[in-house]
């Protein structure tokens, strides 16, 4: 019995989220000793997620599937599970996949485990590692049904390359009107600009910048360094920012590899929401910031100086590396 | 209308987190308890449906005897009747299972849960629960209007926003959006007071299985202390997160 893989893309195209997955479901797989396969949908060249272990591909292509519906996925995962008489899930932590693993889990009456961050601390019981408390603790979480749902945490176990050549077998899901009776009417998305939940670096301003006209500083780094913008909750209340832009424990979840923190004190719940970066830089006036014990390296001084002048070297460092 | 909000009592934000019973339960000890954030957006937007179109709202939760000051907090805040189900929520299946019973029997038209739980964060109770019962569902919910038998709505995504269309019965995720903070309402003296008459149901549960059970809990290990770079050396701070985080 293989380890089943629902691997994402977006516009045909595996999104970085497909690839974590991929390599967690291989490394289960190992301690399993079995084998990997995937289900794609309208992934243009699914053979690509063959260079993280998978073996087998079940490749659909549906045109009404081309505009994500959570129950619509979840209907032909349900069907791809029972096909392959598959046990353990693994999906990842992407938005749209946490929607969809929810229904998944209801209709296979499937134990799911969340914000899982290392492989499975033992397979027989079936025992995974996850983030609880937002951030503030792990939890050693037991699996105690048939059918098991692993979602793996965003840039927490990595991608590892095992090259094989799949075998790709197309999947044709019995999808009816009632799986898309939750019906999309139009899509508001930025393109082209990282967003927080995909982005290695994110840069996020507090309160410390004074007002929404000095943001231009902040998305100009963000600019320089390919990363997404944040805000803390304050700042969106105040409508400089919006809210799309608040993170923390009430906001989005950020588990980025670099979090630069500009002007934000680092209140208990802004950290539990930040705290799962990999690495985290502080700048700040006041040396007494409780932000100066959660991060790795900080910088005391005011944003409006120091903040001009890490674009100017970034620039310089960044046009000597290029 | 008929709404039931479901709500999950959490550890306020500010609560230390530690762990008992050689770290195999989560020490309550000094801990305040409240009304999960995301669930206290989607009460408030209950609440302007009952003002603004005349629903009625009943709140549940599922959980032990030491849960009610919160669901009583629910009901000065404006509920009708609140049901509790008198069993420890110890994982997310076991939970959805619950509710699904109660919202069978009820014949609600829209359930308003919350995007996640603040404390073990498993984001899938709402989803679960759309699966056992055939309802529509919208998760990540940062607003809801219904008009009839028809609900517009729009979803947070990555990067962005959708507006979605569809039909009751609903089930949402919902969070910050469906209200903003400035309408949260704290309860009143008359609420509290009007609070001690309204109808608690205290129901046993029913039998479910399990998906999951916490064996044991950790802390994050302490970290390192920060370092400083002098702010008028920002090329160090470059070097630092070159060579040595290997971030950029
Ligand atoms: C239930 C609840 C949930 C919450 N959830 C969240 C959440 O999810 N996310 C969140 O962020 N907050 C949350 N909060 C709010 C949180 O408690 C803090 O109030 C908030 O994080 C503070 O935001 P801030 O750091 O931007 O502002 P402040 O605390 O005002 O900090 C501003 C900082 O900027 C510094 N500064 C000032 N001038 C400069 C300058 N020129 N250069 C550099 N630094 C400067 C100051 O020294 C100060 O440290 C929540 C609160 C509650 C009660
Ligand atoms: N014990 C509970 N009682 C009632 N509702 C709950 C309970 N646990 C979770 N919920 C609801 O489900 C949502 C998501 O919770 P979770 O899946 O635990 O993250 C919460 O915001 C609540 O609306």
């Amino acid at each position: 019995m293989s380890v089943l893989v629902y691997t994402e893309s977006d516009n045909g195209k595996f999104k970085k989220n497909a690839f974590e997955a991929a390599s967690y479901a291989y490394k289960l797989a190992e301690q399993l000793s079995t084998s990997v396969t995937t289900i794609t949908i309208n992934a243009s060249d699914s053979e690509e997620i063959g260079t993280y272990g998978v073996s087998k591909i079940l490749k659909v292509t549906n045109d009404k599937l081309s505009i994500f519906n959570a129950k619509a996925v979840a209907t032909v995962i349900a069907q791809a599970v029972e096909n392959e008489g598959a046990s353990t899930i693994v999906v990842s932590s992407s938005t749209d996949t946490k929607y969809m693993a929810s229904i998944l889990a209801g209709l296979l009456k499937a134990g799911y485990c969340t914000n899982v961050v290392a492989p499975p601390l033992s397979t027989n019981p079936l025992v995974v590692k996850r983030t609880a408390f937002s951030n503030k603790g792990f939890a050693h979480t037991q699996f105690k049904t048939d059918i098991n749902i692993i979602g793996v945490s965003s840039n927490a176990y990595g991608i590892f390359e095992n090259k094989v050549s799949p075998e790709v077998e197309n999947f044709e899901p019995n999808l009816t009107d009632s799986d898309f009776s939750v019906q999309s009417v139009n899509i508001d998305k930025v393109v082209g600009k990282a967003t927080i939940a995909d982005a290695d670096i994110v840069v996020s301003g507090g309160r410390g910048l004074k007002g929404p006209e000095n943001w231009g500083m902040i998305e100009e780094l963000a600019e320089v360094l390919g990363a997404a913008t944040a805000c803390s909750k304050p700042v969106s209340d105040m409508g400089w920012r919006s809210h799309s832009e608040h993170v923390g424990q009430t906001g989005k979840p950020v588990a980025s590899n670099l979090y630069i923190a500009i002007g934000i004190s680092g209140a208990i719940q802004h950290l539990a929401g930040i705290n799962a970066s990999k690495v985290k830089v502080v700048i700040n006036t006041d040396p007494e910031a409780p932000f100066f014990k959660a991060a790795d390296y900080g910088i005391v001084g005011d944003a409006f100086e120091v903040v001009p002048e890490l674009i100017e070297k970034l620039k310089e460092f960044k046009a000597q590396n290029a | 209308m008929k709404i039931l909000v479901c709500i999950s009592n959490v550890p306020d934000t500010t609560s230390k987190i530690n762990f008992t019973e050689g770290d195999t339960k989560f020490d309550t000890n000094g801990v305040q308890f409240v009304i999960n954030p995301n669930d206290e957006f989607g009460l408030t937007r209950a609440m302007w449906f009952k003002e603004k179109q005349g629903a009625t709202i009943h709140v549940a939760t599922v959980g032990g005897p030491a849960v009610e000051p919160t669901i009583r907090k629910a009901l000065a805040i404006g509920a009708d009747e609140a049901v509790r189900i008198n069993a420890e929520p110890t994982d997310g299946l076991f939970v959805a299972q619950q509710l699904a019973e109660i919202i069978k029997t009820g014949a609600y038209d829209l359930i308003i849960a919350g995007r996640e739980s603040i404390d073990y964060n498993g984001g899938m109770v709402p989803g679960m629960i759309s699966a056992i019962l055939n309802f529509n569902f919208i998760n990540t919910c940062i607003g809801l209007e219904i008009e009839g038998n028809t609900a517009t709505a729009i979803r947070e995504i990555d990067g962005g926003k959708e507006n979605i269309s569809t039909t009751l019965p609903l089930i949402i995720g919902g969070q910050k959006g469906l209200v903003e903070e400035s309408d949260l309402r704290i309860p009143n003296m008359r609420g509290i007071m009007m609070a001690r008459q309204k109808k608690l149901n205290v129901l046993e549960p029913v039998e479910t299985n399990h998906g999951t059970e916490d064996i044991k809990f950790e802390k994050p290990a302490a970290k390192g202390a920060v370092k400083l770079v002098e702010a008028d050396n920002i090329s160090h701070l470059i070097d630092l997160l070159h060579n040595e985080a290997k971030v950029i």
